[in-house]
């Protein structure tokens, strides 16, 4: 057996193994542990007031908005067998509540989650 | 040197100017750094313990119905720490993907950690902080925390943002450790729209969360060009889209706030 065969070999067993789910959580744990290290390390050099500084955080808001959005609009999971119009309707209720309760995030959350829930229990029924 | 930087707060250059027209949570302004914890352990109790506690029931729920232990979710939660990645990690496994394919899918996944600990960092430096301390609480920056700090800090004497952020991380990583094992028991017993609801939490909540917290004029246009451009991107390419939709959008917004005319007080908006 050479030595390629014998990683091979072992790999598969590994992957067979009830651990594997293990191995995978914590190999994903130090793929996420690095992005912070990396950006505590990094910012040592980055001055708050700076314009690096603040290109940065537009960076970072602009990639959340992105992920949110995505999530309403193509999300994966459970949510995919919802209606994107229904899920869009439920957002935009989120928001109006959370402006007409003077920007309470508990209401808004509430509403937008309670709307999908009863839109979705609605379309059962039609 | 970023730690005598005296006043990081506001973005502009400018002078110390009052703070945020929208009072933080947090008043009135606590007297010492273990008052601060205090304050951002009373911060995280509520609404965001509430609806991130209520989405990893939703994870609980997802990872009981992948077959897995609640050990496993419970090992995820405390070492990961970032919800989307670690969806993905239980739905790639259901999937039978490889390491390779894991590792990279969650590396971009949780690649906008990168940009946000860089962005929160000059906040929470303080003279005489070990840098041990900023790499161990680091793994308390997700999208939850991470908005709040970013929010109060800046509001609090250097000293006092560390334990703010501490203590907020703490308590809402507790309570979550506790609502995915609630979520892995409870998931059999609830009817399906009920869960579809607990996992919608998450985008409405994210997006209100930074709706509320939307000040400077050049982070609100970051949100509105990510927003509208984070869907066709990720349908050009899956693995790549939030990234270049962060640094696409996010330049963009960076460079029409500066080519607009400056407004006096545009940080209060």
């Amino acid at each position: 057996m050479s030595e390629q065969d014998l990683a091979q070999d072992l790999a598969q067993n590994l992957a067979a193994s009830p651990w594997w789910p293990y191995v995978l959580v914590i190999v994903a744990g130090l793929a996420t542990y690095f992005w912070r290290a990396l950006g505590v390390t990094l910012s040592g050099r980055i001055d708050a007031g700076s314009r690096l500084f603040e290109w940065v955080a537009c960076v970072a808001y602009a990639m959340l908005a992105g992920l949110i959005a995505r999530m309403i609009l193509l999300p994966n999971g459970p949510l995919a067998a919802t209606a994107a119009a229904d899920r869009l309707g439920a957002a935009v209720v989120a928001l109006a509540i959370f402006f007409l309760t003077r920007r309470n995030i508990g209401l808004g959350v509430a509403a937008g989650a309670g709307a999908l829930v009863l839109i979705s229990w609605g379309r059962a029924f039609f | 040197m970023t730690a005598d930087a005296p006043p990081p707060p506001s973005a502009d250059p400018a002078p110390l100017r009052p703070p945020p027209a929208s009072p933080p949570p947090t008043s009135p302004p606590p007297a010492s750094p273990r008052e601060a914890a205090l304050a951002g352990l009373r911060d995280s109790i509520g609404v965001p313990m509430l609806v991130l506690g209520a989405s990893y029931l939703g994870f609980g729920s997802l990872v009981q119905g992948a077959d897995l232990s609640v050990w496993l979710g419970l090992f995820s939660t405390f070492t990961g720490w970032a919800l989307p990645g670690q969806i993905v990690v239980i739905e790639l496994h259901s999937l039978g993907a490889s390491l390779l394919v894991v590792t990279a899918a969650v590396a971009m996944t949780n690649a906008r950690l990168l940009p946000m600990t860089v962005a929160l960092m000059p906040y929470l430096r303080a003279r005489g902080t070990p840098a041990w301390r900023y790499y161990l609480f680091s793994h308390y920056v997700a999208v939850t925390a991470w908005a709040a700090a970013m929010r109060v800090c800046p509001t609090l004497p250097p000293e006092q943002r560390l334990p703010y952020f501490a203590a907020f991380g703490t308590a809402l990583w507790s309570m979550c450790l506790v609502t995915t094992a609630g979520g892995y028991y409870l998931a059999g017993l609830l009817p399906g729209f009920v869960t579809l609801g607990l996992v919608f939490l998450n985008p409405i909540y994210f997006m209100l969360v930074f709706v509320a917290d939307a000040r400077h004029r050049g982070r609100i246009l970051a949100l509105v060009f990510g927003a509208l451009a984070g869907p066709p991107l990720h349908l050009v390419s899956p693995d790549w889209g939030l990234l270049i939709t962060g640094v696409l959008a996010g330049s963009l917004a960076f460079a029409a706030d500066l080519a607009l005319p400056r407004k006096k007080a545009d940080s209060d908006v």
